[in-house]
């Protein structure tokens, strides 16, 4: 019976056209090929079309006039442009500060007491809430006359500081406000992480007498290492996609002050003033070029790991 | 039921009104669709827009109005997509250069053809220049409104001030005010555009209108003697102390709480500002309006008055339907009712139209038929490109900020102005 069967199965599979034959092969690009077809589409295509753009001068309405590389010239001589720059290096390294600080809140918050999801919640909360949120609770909070900052401040006979209308703060200021949201983020990532954490090693490490900092150095930290990548990841691509805080909290000023390269683009391209794509594309791809040095970095540590783990 | 009831007595009611009126061409049989695009979103204008829908829908009863208010700010980006993507019938927009890219681009139809008519020409006669580009009309206004100086009347008169004449009188004021431990004029800087309105009126009391004209036309460099006199002169306010603390953390809206509790004596604004004053509890005897003085007794005194438009998209598919109401919009009976002090609270752009019994709007009124004879400017961001405005309105911000660093901003004005203009 059995066999009959079986050789049933065989007989019509070699009678089946092309692709049954091939099933096992095509199949699995069957299942991708709605994700790639849209990837293609919506991002890879993008992309090209960008650099296409950035070489023409284009109101987005009218006809577009080829220019060849005159937008990059203009860029690279035009100081909106390195002030971006230079705020976007500055959000790149000042953000990272959300790991360590993501990493203590989760050793602080990474013990049995009662209520103590309550406060872990708690914490997680600046996630949950909107960026916009965020950002219009740091402005009032930095109010110049009004803000709960200057009046603290003022009780001391301090202040008061205009944080979002002064150029030399109004960076750190909005970063400020960034890092609240994202050190939420990497704690709960740490949080995760830590209870994977092998007790067995912790055991190990404190019969050898190791205790408080080399405890963490040396056998907490080194475990939380997959925790820490995704930590790194996340915070990098959130430096440099700030754009909702930087609208919502000082529109780029005073005077393009606290501008970074993404607001800048939509800036001259996309907003009431903008009308200038083939600029905005060309910031778009210069800023595209710095993701893809961490995009590369990225991937390449993740094959390493894989190749590692194999 | 109500609607029917309401619907067939208002086609009765239209029928006689258009029959006697002004309209009596605009009544021909309309049928089909009108979609209307607007950027009313604030609650008055709302429903000032819904109103009039409604009413020309009574008049056109075969007519489907369908009207989608999109918010004032997001408007300003949406616009561009949907006047090539998806065009409705009628959108608002702003007048002078601020059509320009659409106009230059084709996606506004040109209806000079209404304009020729006595009824929109002669009427409307102090705003065509402004719907004018290339020699042809564009669009209608709607409302226009003046921008002046609304200033605490009570604190005025506890200092004894009077309102001033000429720029030495202003500054005179000023610096009482200044001694008095307030500051003279409030300011939110945060969107930049406020300063914009500083910007024009010194430079029209300096250097006149028509400088200003050619400046925002691109036609003067920015490094010109008569324009480092115009800052000059706004550095002069600046260095008394004239300016609010900080104005680069507030925009407009923000800046208001400084006038109504006392700390800053006046505003330079346009009308639009009465209302949140008003709801702020000053009343008409704490608040007060005066013309911009005099700088240069040898030019004439010139205005800012924005004025707000209906256009019609070229590729719009009811443009017969879009006409008429667009002769509807600027119909006297009309324009006297949407711009009363219950509805818009602005000036009614028709010569036949009667303006509200407003105190404020009596005097910008007043000011703008017989105190204006330099001419009517828009507004920065509406007279100059958008390009330009916006590398402009920038640099006045860090002028009022640092002042110190006028030659480079200058420069880079200079610099836009050579690549926007070509």
């Amino acid at each position: 019976m059995a066999e009959t069967t079986l050789s049933d199965v065989r007989a019509s599979t070699a009678g089946r056209g092309w692709f049954r034959r091939n099933e096992i092969a095509i199949t699995p690009w069957l299942f991708l090929a709605p994700g790639v077809l849209f990837f293609a589409f919506y991002v890879i295509f993008p992309i090209f079309q960008s650099f296409n753009i950035s070489l023409y001068q284009w109101d987005g309405l009218g006809e577009a006039e080829y220019i060849g590389l005159e937008n990059y010239g203009e860029l690279f001589d035009d100081d909106a442009f390195y002030i971006s720059l230079r705020n976007n290096l500055i959000w790149l390294v000042l953000y990272l500060l959300a790991i360590p600080a993501g990493l203590f809140i989760a050793l602080f918050l990474n013990q049995t007491v009662t209520g103590i999801r309550l406060y872990k919640s708690l914490f997680f909360f600046p996630f949950v809430i909107s960026q916009i949120v965020v950002g219009l609770v740091f402005t009032w909070f930095y109010d110049p006359t009004f803000g709960l900052l200057n009046q603290f401040l003022g009780v001391f006979g301090l202040g008061p500081v205009n944080i979002l209308g002064d150029e030399r703060y109004v960076t750190y200021g909005i970063i400020l406000a960034g890092l609240w949201p994202q050190t939420a983020y990497c704690m709960i990532l740490y949080l995760t992480g830590l209870n994977a954490v092998d007790p067995e090693q912790i055991e190990a490490a404190r019969l050898d007498g190791a205790k408080g900092r080399k405890m963490l150095w040396y056998i907490i930290i080194p475990q939380l290492k997959p925790a820490t990548f995704i930590a790194f990841v996340v915070t990098i691509i959130g430096a440099l996609r700030s754009f909702d805080l930087i609208s919502i909290m000082t529109a780029g000023g005073p005077f393009g002050e606290s501008r970074v390269l993404s607001f800048y683009m939509f800036e001259v391209a996309l907003s009431e003033y903008g009308f200038r794509m083939g600029y905005g594309a060309a910031i778009a791809v210069i800023l595209f070029l710095i993701m893809l040095c961490f995009i590369a970095y990225f991937l390449w540590s993740m094959y390493q790991e894989d190749k590692g783990g194999r | 039921m109500h609607s029917i009831l309401k619907a067939s007595f208002a086609a009765l009611a239209a029928s006689a009104i258009v029959a006697g009126s002004a309209l009596a061409d605009g009544h021909a049989k309309l049928s089909g669709d009108l979609k209307i695009f607007s950027d009313m979103s604030n609650p008055a204008p709302r429903a000032v827009m819904e109103g009039m829908v409604e009413r020309f829908g009574e008049m056109h009863p075969d007519l489907n109005i369908e009207l989608t208010v999109i918010d004032r700010e997001a408007y300003k980006t949406q616009i561009r997509n949907f006047l090539t993507a998806n065009p409705p019938d009628v959108a608002n927009w702003y007048a002078a250069n601020r059509m320009l890219p659409y106009v230059e681009a084709g996606l506004f139809e040109d209806i000079s053809d209404l304009w020729e008519d006595p009824e929109i020409s002669e009427n409307l006669a102090s705003t065509k220049g402004a719907m004018t580009l290339d020699g042809k009309q564009w669009g209608v206004p709607y409302t226009y409104y003046q921008w002046g100086v609304y200033y605490r009347k009570d604190i005025y008169e506890e200092l004894g001030l009077e309102e001033p004449t000429d720029w030495a009188s202003f500054k005179a004021n000023c610096q009482a005010m200044v001694d008095s431990g307030r500051k003279c004029f409030t300011i939110g800087s945060k969107n930049q555009w406020p300063t914009a309105g500083w910007f024009d009126y010194l430079n029209m009391r300096t250097n006149g209108y028509d400088f200003h004209a050619q400046l925002t036309n691109g036609e003067i460099e920015w490094t010109d003697e008569r324009v480092l006199a115009t800052f000059a002169n706004w550095r002069e306010l600046i260095d008394m102390g004239a300016f609010i603390d900080n104005h680069t953390a507030y925009s407009w809206q923000e800046s208001l709480p400084f006038i109504v509790d006392g700390s800053a004596g006046a505003i330079l604004k346009g009308n639009f500002a009465v209302a949140p004053l008003r709801d702020g509890g000053l009343d008409d005897d704490k608040l007060d309006f005066h013309q911009f003085p005099a700088i240069n007794a040898d030019v004439e005194l010139a205005e800012d008055a924005p004025t707000d438009t209906f256009h019609i998209p070229a590729n719009a598919a009811n443009k017969d339907a879009a006409r008429a109401f667009l002769k509807f919009v600027v119909s006297a009976d009309n324009q006297t009712l949407i711009n009363n002090g219950d509805n818009l609270g602005q000036l009614p752009v028709n010569a036949s139209s009667s303006v509200d019994d407003d105190k404020f709007l009596q005097e910008g009124f007043e000011m703008l038929s017989s105190n204006s004879p330099g001419g009517v400017a828009q507004f920065f961001d509406r007279d100059a490109p958008a390009e330009m405005a916006k590398v402009a309105m920038e640099g006045f911000q860090e002028f009022m900020v640092k002042p110190d660093n006028l030659d480079r901003i200058l420069g880079r004005l200079e610099k836009a102005r050579g690549r926007i203009y070509k």
